[in-house]
Order: structure tokens, then sequence, then C-alpha cells
């Protein structure tokens, strides 16, 4: 895949921990609207990839460019002022803020952006029932299944329609019906807001959702030999 | 599949022409391989004359003669014995995939590269599946979920072995 109208551009990304090369000169790029799934067995630098492209972690060396901005050269403040503004994240586990409820935690990316409470519930009610949990919205986190918690999670990766979503694993802790439809209303919504979304997994089927695929091994990202 | 069994279980709920049951195979199971005409005659053939069905009338038209067909105690018989018969796993001991590894690895290609490929192959099936399931309705969900349950599992054996091609590679020359 070129970068050539692509929102998100890493180029030759290199980091490590300690002697082992968890990134080993990766290029990636990604377009609105498209999903890609970052793929390979456990330690091979899948998470480390998203944790850079999302501006969580900076790399040793290499480039992140972000609609023409280059993440990696931005002061924290920016960067942070990015993240919260333009991408959306899902992680397995953990994610929610246990002492809102679930509309609160929905509302929490729109009213860190300065949206009045009011226009931000009213929003974030809108993407419960779209991703099928309204009836969970007074509920706090610990009083909702995985499943629901997840769904919660996902409309508020996508409450504030961000640009970028990134996913690590996030149906790793639902069984095989709820992680489908996780799947399904998460790159649903993202397509139809053409927001893109970084996903990674391990899992073939949850793989199977996305546009294309990169396969990291040993650090080192490949792509695959075919595009949809 | 057996079809013979199929056809009769689908006689189970009353008489039908030949016709009727080749529409209703194809719905149910047929949308990839519908039957043909002559496998669905040549299979009444065979279960009229093992008793398991009758010919409950005959239409005469324009075309050729219309039999309808009815289920016998006998056949009902045969589809709970098919139906209570567990079918035996099929194991793929003899997988095509592991000895094109191994013969990758005997001439020094690339097993890995093999791997990939195959990888790229099977989850772009993968991907073709979900969409259809996607759109499809309960019975197209069920029958792409068997397939990707399989492919997965496919997939899961290709990480395996990719992750244990050196160990392989030693103990094939040995």
């Amino acid at each position: 895949m070129t970068p050539a109208g692509s929102l998100l551009i890493a180029d030759e990304l290199r980091k490590s921990y300690g002697p082992t090369p968890a990134l080993d000169g990766v290029t990636f790029s990604i377009h609105p609207g498209e999903v890609v799934a970052v793929m390979g067995p456990s330690g091979s630098g899948k998470s480390t990839l998203l944790h850079c492209l999302a501006g969580i972690v900076s790399p040793d060396s290499g480039t992140i460019t972000y609609q023409g901005r280059v993440l990696t050269d931005m002061p924290d403040a920016e960067r942070s002022a990015l993240r919260r503004g333009e991408f959306g994240f899902v992680f397995q586990f953990g994610q929610l803020v246990p002492e809102l409820t679930c509309l609160e935690n929905v509302a929490l990316p729109l009213r860190l952006t300065g949206v009045r409470r009011k226009d931000a519930e009213r929003a974030a009610r809108e993407w419960l029932e779209r991703l099928e949990v309204a009836d969970v919205g007074a509920k706090r986190p610990g009083e909702v299944s995985g499943g629901q918690g997840q769904r919660v999670a996902v409309a508020r990766s996508l409450a504030g329609s961000p640009r970028v979503i990134f996913a690590d694993e996030p149906t790793g802790a639902l069984d095989s019906f709820n992680g489908e439809r996780v799947m399904e209303l998460l790159t649903e919504a993202a397509r139809s807001t053409s927001a893109a979304v970084v996903l990674v997994t391990h899992e073939a089927r949850v793989a199977a959702y996305s546009d294309r695929e990169v396969i990291m091994r040993d650090g080192k990202a490949r792509e695959a030999e075919f595009t949809v | 599949m057996s079809i013979g069994h199929t056809l009769l279980g689908l006689l189970e709920s009353g008489p039908r022409h030949g016709y009727d049951l080749k529409r209703s195979f194809d719905d149910q199971f047929g949308r990839d391989r519908p039957l043909h005409y002559g496998q669905v005659y040549s299979t009444m053939s065979r279960l009229l004359k093992n008793g398991l069905v009758v010919v409950d009338g005959v239409e005469a038209g324009g075309g050729p003669e219309r039999k309808r067909y009815a289920i016998t105690e006998a056949g009902v018989t045969d589809v709970g014995r098919w139906l209570a018969q567990p079918e035996s796993p099929e194991p793929y001991l003899q997988s095509t995939l592991y000895t094109k590894v191994v013969i990758a690895l005997l001439t020094g290609r690339s097993a890995a590269d093999l791997l990939d490929a195959q990888r790229a192959e099977h989850l772009r099936m993968m991907r073709d599946l979900t969409a259809r399931k996607r759109e499809g309705d309960l019975a197209d969900q069920l029958i792409c979920d068997h397939a990707l349950f399989h492919l997965e599992a496919d997939l899961r054996w290709l990480e395996l072995t990719a992750a244990r091609l050196d160990r392989l590679a030693t103990a094939i020359r040995r």
C-alpha cells in the first residue's frame, strides 16, 4: 500500500527495550476509512507499533506523520492534545473509569475536549444505542458483563469522532460470539465515519474484519501480498 | 454429504415431486453447489428400489411424467439411524501443507515464505467469508462460521509450524 493519500504514515521505526529490538525498521501507512490488522505472535512488536503510531511511546528513530504533521517532532503537550482530539482507543482490559457510569465513560472524550455535559451525554447515548448497550448507560463498568463493557469501550472510542481508532486486542477477553459482534459494530461504525482503524490482534477471525493485514515478526513488518 | 439421506429427510415433512425436492435441497444446502436434476432422479430411483420411498402419485402433463414421492416407514427409520450415527472426524493426517513444508526444507527452498503465502491465502478466504456472513442470513452465517473455524485451525497450525521450522529442518535431515 503506497503512502499517497494516507492519514498516518510511519517510516523506518526502530524501538528497543534493552538489547531486544521491538521494532526493527517498520514502515506502515493507513488511509481514511481503512481497517488494517496488525498480526503476529506474542512479542513480535505488534503492540509497540500501535503505541508508537498513537504517540503513546516514542520510537528510538524513524518518523510518524499524521496528516502532514510529524508526530515524532511534537512536544508532549501537543501530542497529547492530538491524541485526545483525533484518536480513539480500545484495549483489552481496564479501560473504563470504574467510578463513572457507562454513559459518563462514553461522554468523557467529549468532555475532555470542552463539549458541554448535556451535549456530550446526548452524543454518548446515541453511541451506546448504536453499539446495542443503551440499557447499561446508568450502570458502572463493574456492574456490566465483559461483552457489554467492551461495547461501551468501543462507543467511547468513537464518541469523539476520531480520525484514527487504535484497537489493541479489542476482543481478547470476549467469547467468540461477543467478539465478532464487537468487531462488526466497530468496523461498521468506523467505516461509516471514515475513521481509520489500526487493529492489533493475534486472532485470524478478528483480522478477517479488516481490509488488509500487516504481519509482524521479530520486530519487522511484512505486508500481505494482496489488498481488497 | 449423503444426498440420499438428505432427500429422505426432506421428504419426511410430506410427499413431494422431484423438482420440489431439488428446489428445497438447493435452498437449504446447495447455494454453492446446486443439485443436478439427474442426481435427484438417480437418487430417488435408488431409494425407490431399496423400499425407502414409494411413488405416491403421477401427474401427466405436457412434458415428462412428474412422480410424487413419499417416504416409507423403512425410510423414516433409515433417516433416524443416519442422524444418530456420529460423523467420523477428519483428522487430515495426510496434509498437503505439511508435505510442501517438508519438501521445501529438503530442497533448500524457503518454507517460511511458503507458510507466509499460505497464511495470506487463508486470510483472504476468511475475509471473503466474513463479508458474506455480514450480508447473509442465519443459514449463511452458520455455513460460513463452519468454514471459518476450519480455516482458523489451519492458520494456527501455520503459525505453530512457522515457529518450529528450524527444529523440523533438523529432524527431517537426520
